[in-house]
This record gives structure tokens, sequence and C-alpha cells, in this order.
């Protein structure tokens, strides 16, 4: 036990007690959408596999990494991406933009 | 350099927070995933800045390989499929969560510096629940795109036997901290790896097709909490934060969908929900009284108030223009279009809005099922439209039905039903439904595109 896990365990405790308070009222039209957009939040592990790759010493370690970094970068980018998409569509009048971008 | 680092760290998991409380609303919901995203990139750049890049070749091949890859699949995949497609992202998350904690325990023995246990144990949290969320989401991806069947498909006692599994696993993960040679060590926690993939594949397997939204939003939470743990294992505030907000975050998205549903978690996770059709009481099956594009053309035409219930079918058909043009034509003729959304049409809470959002339908002719159910009474014309086991009245009658319980759109209540489905096969659930042989039901047989085509010129010519 040191003094740091004390405070990373506090920034845990309060990061859960956030997200338990924020998702309350949540009309179903955005379930999936937020869905969509924590799921891209979570690929935040791009800066774990970002700190593993730079570390990493050798062949093994090199490929186990990278790989992390390839999957959190798959994750990150198609997560936020697809999720744009989704409220793209969320318009009030059908003739804002026009016919929907295809 | 660190100090700046934690600063733009804390920034970051600002943004975050902010993005998910703008994404409670539909007006500020767009612009709350960006702010999420800007986090993003400031957490990723100030990881990169000052750090000692000895890799940069591999780092910067592999992120752009696999931004593309993510940015491109995201951009190309049909609205239809999205559902699949999040699975799949969250997958790739939960594999990198595990093969980062598996990079840096391959480190530390390699240094022969093992790590203290408040490293090593969410290390070792990390493989199992980062696999789990791998081979899992990858199972109701190939179930959500029909590769393999959605169906559940569960053997006698195998609840019991991935308990087992799961003690076994976290023996093995005692067994790792205990043991002092580097190489077992390293084989521990690849059986530890491989046996946590073969649990999330035996967890998924049993879950069927119907359940899988409910699925994917709790492999979304174990990826973020698999996450946390990975910040802990790096001593990373950003992760602990990020992770820990999706996973708490998730978890009551998972139990808000699983209500939705009436189901329990548990019972989804563990009842091979529709692998056992069992008497559903509605053996005494009546007539069915069959109709064409003509008679619902004139139906709707001369109706004051058309209800019009879109299902998954209207989806796969790629029929959301079709139903624009057809609310189009009728609030041409003066009458009252609403469409009624169930919490799970289409394969996922909010899928159905998503679809139609597309098709520009406004969302001010949306209404959920709350808000509509009250309305059927007063509806002449309902058109339930590839949508089944949301409008199947055993769930609110049969006791003895499978999806007795789950609230369901009373479109029974209306004055006429008009279902359009491909045939009499039964629904993704595979439950059987009375609403097809009630006396105020008409099927109206047809794939959803080529039905409402032909009831769009029907309609034109009866003008």
């Amino acid at each position: 036990m040191h003094a740091s896990l004390l405070q990373e365990l506090f920034s845990f405790l309060l990061a859960i007690f956030v997200g338990w308070s924020l998702i309350t009222k949540i009309p179903p039209v955005l379930h999936t959408p937020l869905m969509s957009a924590t799921n891209a939040i979570h690929g935040v592990l791009v800066v774990g596999a970002l700190i593993v790759v730079v570390a990493a010493l050798g062949t093994s370690q090199l490929i186990v990494a990278g790989l992390a970094l390839f999957l959190a970068t798959l994750n990150v980018v198609g997560g936020f991406v697809v999720t744009d998409r989704m409220l793209e569509m969320f318009r009030k009048t059908p003739n804002e933009k026009g016919q929907a971008a295809k | 350099m660190t100090n700046l680092r934690e600063a733009a760290y804390m920034i970051a998991a600002i943004l975050f927070i902010v993005g998910v409380m703008r994404l409670r609303n539909p007006a500020t919901a767009r612009s709350g995933n960006l702010t999420a995203a800007v986090g993003m990139v400031i957490a990723v750049a100030f990881t990169l800045i000052g750090a000692p890049i000895t890799n940069v070749i591999l780092l910067l091949a592999t992120a752009i390989v696999g931004a593309v890859i993510g940015a491109y699949s995201a951009r190309s995949v049909r609205m239809t499929a999205m559902p699949q497609m999040v699975a799949v992202f969250n997958g790739m998350g939960g594999g990198a969560a595990a093969l980062i904690a598996l990079a840096e325990a391959l480190h530390a023995l390699a240094h022969a510096s093992y790590p203290g246990l408040s490293e090593a144990v969410p290390g070792l949290f990390d493989m199992l629940v980062g696999s789990v969320s791998f081979t899992g989401s990858v199972i109701a991806f190939l179930k959500l795109q029909e590769w393999i069947t959605g169906r559940p498909k569960s053997f006698r006692g195998q609840n019991i036997v991935n308990a087992i599994l799961l003690v076994l696993l976290v023996l093995v993960g005692v067994a790792v901290l205990i043991v002092p040679t580097p190489s077992t060590k390293l084989l521990l926690d690849w059986i530890l790896i491989v046996g946590s993939m073969v649990l999330g594949v035996s967890i998924v397997m049993p879950v069927g097709g119907a359940d899988m939204p409910v699925i994917i939003a709790l492999l979304n939470a174990f990826t973020g909490i698999a996450a946390a743990a990975a910040g802990f294992v790096l001593q990373n505030d950003v992760l602990i934060v990020a992770g820990a907000l999706v996973g708490s975050s998730g978890t009551i998205l998972t139990l808000i969908m699983s209500r939705a549903m009436n189901r329990s978690i548990f019972n989804v996770l563990f009842s091979a929900f529709g692998a056992t059709v069992t008497a559903t009481g509605s053996s005494e099956r009546g007539e069915i009284h069959p109709t064409n594009a003509e008679e619902v053309s004139m139906l709707c035409a001369y109706a004051q108030r058309v209800v019009i219930v879109p299902g998954y079918g209207l989806a796969v058909a790629r029929a959301q223009q079709e139903c624009k043009d057809l609310m189009d034509a009728l609030v041409a003729r003066g009458v009252d279009v609403r469409f009624a959304i169930h919490p799970v049409a289409g394969r996922m809470p909010g899928h159905m809005n998503v679809l139609l959002a597309e098709a520009n339908v406004p969302y001010d002719r949306l209404y959920d099922m709350e808000d509509i159910n009250p309305e059927f009474e007063r509806t002449d014309v309902v058109l339930v439209i590839g949508a089944n086991d949301v409008v199947n009245p055993d769930a609110r009658e049969n006791p003895g039905s499978p999806i007795y319980g789950m609230p369901i759109l009373n479109v029974d209540r209306a004055k006429t039903v008009i279902v359009n489905k491909r045939s009499m096969a039964s629904g993704f659930a595979g439950i059987d439904n009375p609403l097809f042989f009630l006396p105020n039901t008409m099927m109206y047989f047809g794939d959803a595109k080529g039905a409402l085509q032909q009831l769009l010129l029907a309609l034109k010519e009866a003008a």
C-alpha cells in the first residue's frame, strides 16, 4: 500500500460516482449513441498502449505492445467516428441540411 | 514535464465527463461526442510529448493502420449493422486492455523487477476481464451479423461450468502472484488469457440474439473497468478516471436496457432465453386474414390517425426511405401519422430512432412506448412493419409465454392492425404471436421495401 495507490483509488471511486450519477434519465433514443460514445471513451486504452509501446524492449514485448496499440487505435478512432455518424442524423427538421449524406 | 502531462490528463478527464453530460440531450449529443474526442486527442498528445520514443516507426505505422481501418469501417458500415460495429470496437478495446497488462508483465519479468501487489493484481484482473470482453464481443458480433446462429446455444450445466472456470482462472491468477520463477509466471499469464477467452465465448453463446444489446452494453462496461485496471497497472490517472466513468455509466445503461425488456441482467445472462419454446398457450391458432396493397391504401388514406410500428424487419429490408415517403403521402392527405418506437425496436435501444432519422423522419413524430400506448384506442390503423415480439399480446396476457411481462406496444387495441411480414415465420426470439390471428388484424405479406412501394403506388392511384 503506497500513497499514490490511495490517490488512484480516490480518483477511481470519484469517477465511479460521477458515471453513476450522470446516467439516470436518458431518453431511449440516446441509449445507442451513449453506449457507442462510452465505448469510444474507453478507447483511452490507446494512452496505455502508447506507454507500453514506448517502454517495450525486445521482440516479444514489441509485438504484444504493438498489437495492443493497434487494437486500441481501432477502438478509439472507430468508436468516435461511428458515434458521430449516428448523431449526425439527429436533426430537428429534415430539411436543415438537405438529404442525409450517404 | 510530468506535471504538464498530469494537467493535460486532468483536462482530458474533465472533457470526457462534459462529453457524457452533453450526450444526455439529443440537441447537444453530437457536440458531446466531439468534446470527448478532443479530450482523447489531448490525452494522446501529452502522452507522446517528451516521451523517449525509441520505437517511432512501429508506433506510427501501427497507429496509422489502426486509425485508417477504424475510421474506414466506421464510415462505411450500414446503419443497420451499427450494433455489431460497436461490439467489434468494444472487443478491440478489451483485447488491448489484456495485451497492455501482458506487455507490462513481460517488461517486468525481463527486468526481473516484480511489481507490487497494487500493480500485479490489477494486471491479472485486466487480462481476465479484457480477454472475456474480447471474445465475448466477437461472439456478439458474429451473432448479430448472423454468421453464426442468433439462437442461444448452451449445454446442460453450462452456468456451473462457467462458474468453475472462473474460479479456476482466479486460482491461476493467485498462482501467478505466488510462483517465484519468471518463466512459470509467464506461462500462467498465458493460461489466464486463453482461459478467459474461452470463458468469454462460453458466457455469450447461450445469450439469444434479441438480448445482444444488453450483452454489448455489459461488455462495454467490462472494457471500461479493464481500462481502469490498466490505469492502476501503469499508474496513469486518465486511464483510471475514464475507465471508471465508462465502467459505472455502462453498468447503469445495461440495467436501464434490461429494465426496458423487463428482464433482469441475471436472467439475460443465465436463462438461455428463447432456447426452449415451451407451451405458449396460443395453440388454438385461429385464422389469418391476408390483405393487399389496395385495401391497405384505402384503410390508411381514410384514417384519421395512423401509427406506424417499425421493427428490425424494416431496417433489414432497408425500407426506411419508403416508410418516410408513406408518411409524407399520408400527411399530405391530412392523416395524423405517428411512429411508435419500442425501447428495444431494432437491435439496440434507440437503434430505430437512428435509422428513421437517417431517412429524415422528424423526431417529433417519433413516440416512445409510454406516450403512444394510451393512444392506440383512438387509432384507426396501426401499420406494423417488420416488428413481431414487441407487439405480441402474449407478453401482457399469457403467463406461460417466455416473454410474459415484457412491456409491449398495445397495437391490438387499435381499430385495425395491419402487419407486414415476409411470411408467417416466428420473430427473432422464436415465439408465437397471437396478434396475427385476431379478428381486427390483417396480414400484408411481402418484403417491407416492396410492400411499401406497392402501397405508395396504390395510394397515388387512389388520389
